[in-house]
């Protein structure tokens, strides 16, 4: 089994929830994060005073998927998500070792 | 010893003031026609500032039902409407709307010119209340239009409403209350304090705006089904509600620009139709959703409110409880209307303002004191079809103008990422986002 962490624009979970609903993904966690990458972060105003926000506001999804199905979900994300512009945000994959569904207690891939 | 000589004290002085009034009282010669003439200008000039007070009504109501990342911007159009239309309702708007008319329109008065012929104070006190109903017809349309406007876009369309939209048409119903003289009071219509035309025009004009801008990107599902898209502070939604009905109670009482004893019951009215109007919206959303939904019943409240205000004055209070029950079930079905039929109203502004408006003006008509007649309620009927026409076209047209020229709406990426930042350059709720200055 694999976890896939997706740092997306918050504004393309709608479109990226679709996309993976499409390809039968039936779950998925999502938590507001802040961050930066190469983007870095922009400036803003206040009262005539510019500041810089360093950590911008965005979705971190994970998903848990069989080791045959992560490829898709990856494509699948990344092209959900891409604006093309900086900040679009970058996927990473891991190893997940056990799955338990707490209400039957079924394990591995049966409970994703 | 020292108690007894401050009661001393203390009774000289009083004494001291008794003599001081009574002398003063003898040495004026006041006339009761000059008491009445300061209590106009007292009354007039508080309902002016009550109702001043409903634009941060309408800046709370509208923030309240939209999202956090385009509050700045709700705050800045409200404020600006105001400030914009200021100026323009001072350089052309009041005089095209109170000036000597030509027939169509005033022409005279631009600037206060007529203070230096007559100088008459009132035409201050006056102007003080006319420039606050033009702001409010004006703001209507900030919270239909919100979310997806670009922001110098809203500044054009504040002008020309203030100046020229707004004051043409109510040139012909309220021109004579102060230079002018307007076709359809002299046929009879009666909007006391402006159903139509204060409420109606910023809500046809709110609905011009929301055709030509389109709805909001996530509104309508691919489907083409209409999607929630939640406020962000119920509680300035509501604390806005509160301040409007509260201003309300200079709007309506404050149109007789008298100190009179009739302003006791038009209050009465305003009050009953708003308390009518939130409790049959709460029911008709409590039967239909099965919970008692906070948007609708607040939007019920306005309802009541917007319709009552044409026939406050001319009402009795038994009707005015009609008048406004029948706007809360009014409203909550025109909200869904628009909903489906792909009109984005973020905030419900044209079912409040246009739809209640009009069904209020009607209703004078129907529920007026001296006696219901075919020829009132096809006057009626007649300023309700001519407010839409004159109003919806205009605007239409101006919008298109606009979206031609400057263009009307943002980029989708600034719609996505919210207009204080792309507008505005800053964010209304800083301390909800990492930055270092929250650690300090």
């Amino acid at each position: 089994m694999k976890k896939i962490e997706a740092i997306i624009k918050p504004f393309k979970i709608e479109e990226v929830k679709k996309a993976l609903n499409d390809i039968n993904i039936e779950g998925m966690t999502v938590t507001e994060v802040k961050g930066f990458g190469r983007q870095k972060g922009h400036t803003e105003v206040f009262r005539g005073a510019e500041y810089t926000v360093d950590f911008l506001p965005k979705i971190k999804i994970e998903v848990v998927t069989t080791e045959a199905l992560a490829a898709k979900v990856v494509e699948t994300i990344s092209e959900a998500a891409r604006t093309g512009k900086i900040g679009d945000g970058k996927i990473f994959v891991l190893p997940a070792e056990e799955a338990v569904r707490i209400r039957t207690g079924e394990s591995g891939e049966d409970a994703l | 010893m020292s108690l007894k000589f401050s009661r001393f004290k203390m009774l000289f002085v009083l004494f001291f003031l008794i003599l001081l009034c009574g002398t003063a009282v003898a040495g004026d010669t006041i006339t009761a026609a000059e008491v009445q003439k300061n209590l106009d200008f007292v009354w007039t000039l508080v309902a002016a500032f009550l109702v001043f007070l409903m634009q941060a009504g309408f800046a709370m109501v509208e923030t309240g039902f939209t999202r956090a990342k385009n509050a700045i911007n709700i705050m800045m159009k409200n404020l600006m409407d105001f400030s914009v239309g200021s100026l323009a309702f001072w350089a052309v708007g009041f005089g095209l709307m109170f000036g000597a008319s030509n027939g169509l329109f005033g022409t005279t008065g631009f600037f206060f010119s007529d203070f230096a012929s007559d100088k008459d104070p009132w035409l201050f006190a006056f102007w003080m209340f006319q420039v606050v109903f033009c702001a409010t017809a004006a703001t209507i349309v900030s919270g239909a239009m919100a979310e997806r406007t670009k922001y110098v876009s809203y500044l054009i369309y504040s002008a020309v409403v203030s100046a020229v939209i707004y004051p043409v048409f109510g040139s012909w119903a309220w021109g004579s209350l102060y230079k002018g003289a307007g076709w359809l009071e002299a046929l009879g219509f009666i909007d006391f304090a402006g159903s139509t035309v204060v409420h109606s025009i910023g809500g046809w004009a709110a609905l011009a705006g929301a055709i030509v801008l389109g709805p909001r990107i996530g509104k309508y599902g691919p489907d083409g089904k209409p999607r929630a898209i939640p406020g962000h502070n119920l509680t300035l939604a509501a604390l806005g509600v509160f301040i409007l009905w509260f201003g309300w109670f200079g709007f309506n009482p404050g149109s007789t620009t008298t100190g009179t004893v009739g302003i006791a019951r038009i209050a009465v009215n305003t009050n009953l139709a708003a308390a009518a109007g939130s409790v049959l919206a709460m029911f008709t959303s409590w039967v239909i959703f099965k919970k008692a939904d906070i948007g609708m019943t607040l939007n019920g409240a306005l309802a009541g409110l917007v319709a009552i205000t044409a026939g406050c004055a001319n009402v009795s209070p038994t009707s005015a409880v009609i008048i406004g029950a029948i706007a809360g079930v009014l409203v909550f079905f025109s909200v869904l209307f628009f909903d489906r039929v792909g009109v984005d109203d973020p905030v419900g502004a044209i079912s409040v303002h246009g739809v209640c408006g009009a069904w209020g003006t009607l209703a004078v008509g129907i529920f007026i004191e001296s006696g219901f007649t075919m020829r009132q309620l096809g006057v009626q009927a007649l300023g309700v079809g001519v407010a839409f026409v004159w109003t919806f076209v205009a605007a239409f047209i101006l919008f298109k103008i606009i979206k031609a020229t400057v263009g009307l709406r943002v980029t989708p990426e600034e719609e996505k990422e919210g207009l204080d930042l792309g507008e505005h350059g800053g964010n209304a709720y800083p301390d909800f986002q990492v930055h270092p200055s929250s650690f300090r």
